[in-house]
């Protein structure tokens, strides 16, 4: 669990963020203050710009305004090689994974090592199982292409790849999305162990709410261009309309009962 | 963060390892070239003290472990002391979770890696062969029952794919063939000088533009231009599941989407290679008026004795069928598409070079019958 919240603890702080796409702005003055070790869970309707929210943070996306501290540094402030050290300290799985269709699972996994260190070969190609083998993947599948795997393996592949360099930050994007229940249900777990073990502070998208209730420490709901966040029982006693219907409709009531 | 470090210290029976600083993917090739040879201690024991160090991620701990592997395999006893909680932590996890052994190197070396690669692209080659084939069939098939109930030939995407191949490809293919006519008139006008005959350059213009030169560009232009095309449209929508989805609606990917190709082109070159013709024939023109100072009529007048209307037909022959290997081709290489983007920029390499390939080599064979038939 988070320990209480002070500045030093914050792995990442958003302030005053604004994205802006032509006119249409879809965050404005957006604060976001993440804490060290948890497992933060971002939700919010169609078009809220939850990815967007999170390419920001990765420095995918250009803010039009704001500041983002990532470990305590001003992401604008530092040099280019700093902030390359950043990256490398935040993991990325994207929806489908995004491996590299041309790479073998394992290649995928030793080609983030290898542009970063000068580690022998026979060592990477033994890390790159490891990861494999902590993804909750066979090892066999580390000589599959990603186009031979199943959906729920590539975003397992898509987690080993993102875990390559051990990153103290791991962002997910629709972890769950497209997985039957007893896969989700895996993932989910998957998540915490490695968030457990490996101290991994976890920011992901997500609109599966058994999800939320099983690993998420917090939620923020992306509402009028900001975010709020707190528990589920706190969110759950916001007058908000949108957050009462998310959790206090049909599947939100089932998904709390299951949880209780 | 510090680089990460080994220091040994000994007693009489034990030697302590004390590891200190940041044992990190980053930082951990620093410890690798210079870890103490671990055969030469001949100490009962060794103890690993881990108090110092900083932090450990996965990568360190795995090449610890290893470590600590190797020098239990020279049987030394070895101990863990001083653990931070959150090293004991990593260390627990990764060895749940590593092999024992190293995964095998999956690729093979040297002379057996020459023979397996030939082998499997030997079997690669009649797999796509057998495909071709087969996709000839679908195609021929399809074809005879469009031509039989003509009303199921879908004319829209037909005449748009005309227009596509053929219209907006008259610029290039015109000042390719132009330029084309312009350097066999110089060329063979300097060598013919030679023997003082240099009226035939007409003759070499007429015969090599009408006969090969005309259709050949042509062709080789349109595999570039509309086979590529054809793959990688054809493959994009494979990649999207557009061609599955049409398969599910009840339309037959090869009526709505490869037919109208290979139509459109069949009856698109032959008039583009006409086109050609005349513009090589004119670039020829620009050239000998300038070097023979003739005029155009005399040029023309030159042109009936050169050239029989037996030279146009056998380079227009050859028309139709280039198109259809090109489309045959094109679409093929576009339906083997699997499902993923790099499949398609593959396929449409191959297409491309597969149809240049194979206009050339019946350009060859054409031409040997050709001269056996006397024409």
């Amino acid at each position: 669990m988070p320990k209480e919240a002070k500045p030093q603890n914050f792995v990442i702080s958003l302030k005053g963020i604004r994205n802006q796409f032509g006119d249409q702005i879809l965050h404005n003055h957006l604060d976001l203050d993440i804490r060290k070790g948890e497992v933060l869970g971002i939700v919010g309707g169609s078009g809220t710009g939850k990815s967007v929210l999170m390419r920001t943070i990765v420095g995918l996306n250009q803010k039009a305004a704001g500041t983002i501290k990532i470990l305590g540094q001003d992401v604008d402030q530092v040099s280019q090689t700093e902030l390359g050290v950043l990256r490398q300290r935040m993991g990325v799985l994207f929806q489908d994974g995004a491996l590299f269709s041309s790479l073998t699972v394992s290649q995928n996994i030793e080609a983030v090592i290898n542009e970063h260190t000068k580690l022998p070969a026979q060592f990477v190609r033994e890390v790159a199982a490891l990861k494999i083998a902590l993804a909750g993947l066979p090892i066999e599948a580390g000589g599959k292409y990603p186009s031979e795997l199943s959906g729920g393996m590539r975003k397992r592949a898509g987690i080993a790849r993102a875990l390559a360099l051990d990153p103290d930050i791991l962002f997910l994007d629709e972890p769950t999305a497209g997985l039957d229940p007893i896969g989700a249900a895996q993932f989910d777990s998957l998540i915490a162990k490695l968030q457990d073990t490996l101290g991994l502070t976890v920011v992901m998208i997500t609109h599966d709410l058994d999800s939320l209730h099983a690993i998420c420490n917090r939620i923020g709901v992306l509402l009028d261009k900001k975010i709020k966040v707190g528990t589920i029982i706190e969110l759950t006693k916001e007058a908000d309309p949108w957050i009462k219907e998310y959790f206090g409709g049909p599947r939100g009531r089932a998904a709390t009962r299951s949880h209780d | 963060m510090t680089s990460p470090e080994i220091k040994l210290s000994s007693d009489k029976t034990t030697l302590t390892c004390s590891l200190s600083g940041s044992w990190t993917t980053q930082e951990l090739a620093n410890v690798i070239n210079q870890t103490p040879d671990k055969n030469k201690s001949d100490h009962q024991e060794q103890i690993f003290d881990l108090k110092a160090v900083e932090i450990m991620d996965t990568a360190g701990a795995l090449y610890f472990l290893q470590h600590q592997d190797s020098v239990e395999a020279n049987g030394h006893k070895t101990s863990l002391k001083n653990v931070p909680k959150h090293v004991r932590q990593i260390i627990d996890t990764v060895q749940d979770h590593r092999l024992k052994e190293c995964p095998p190197e999956t690729s093979l070396k040297g002379i057996r890696k020459l023979l397996t690669d030939t082998g499997e692209s030997f079997f690669k080659i009649i797999d796509q062969g057998r495909a071709l084939v087969t996709f000839l069939g679908l195609v021929l098939n399809a074809f005879a029952k469009q031509l039989i109930n003509p009303k199921r030939i879908r004319w829209t995407p037909l005449v748009a794919q005309m227009e596509q191949i053929g219209i907006h490809a008259l610029p290039i293919v015109g000042l390719i063939s132009f330029l084309i006519g312009v350097v066999l008139a110089f060329q063979g006008a300097g060598q013919l000088e030679r023997f003082g005959a240099q009226i035939f350059t007409i003759n070499l213009v007429a015969v090599g533009v009408l006969r090969e030169m005309g259709i050949l560009l042509t062709a080789i232009i349109v595999a570039g231009r509309s086979g590529s095309a054809f793959t990688a449209q054809l493959g994009t929508m494979k990649v999207n599941e557009e061609i599955d989805a049409m398969r599910t609606i009840g339309l037959d990917p090869i009526d709505v989407l490869v037919l109208p190709r290979i139509l459109g082109l069949i009856l698109v070159l032959p008039l583009l290679t006409f086109y050609a013709d005349i513009m090589g024939l004119l670039g020829g023109a620009a050239m000998t008026m300038i070097t023979l100072d003739l005029s155009l009529f005399q040029y023309i007048r030159y042109l009936q004795d050169a050239a029989s209307l037996g030279d146009f037909f056998v380079g227009m022959v050859k028309a139709p069928v280039f198109a259809f290997v090109i489309a045959l081709i094109g679409c093929h290489e576009g339906l083997q598409v699997s499902r993923s983007a790099e499949s398609v920029g593959r396929q449409t390499t191959r297409s491309v070079v597969e149809a240049i390939f194979f206009v050339i080599v019946l350009d060859a064979l054409l031409s040997i019958l050709f001269s056996v038939m006397g024409i």
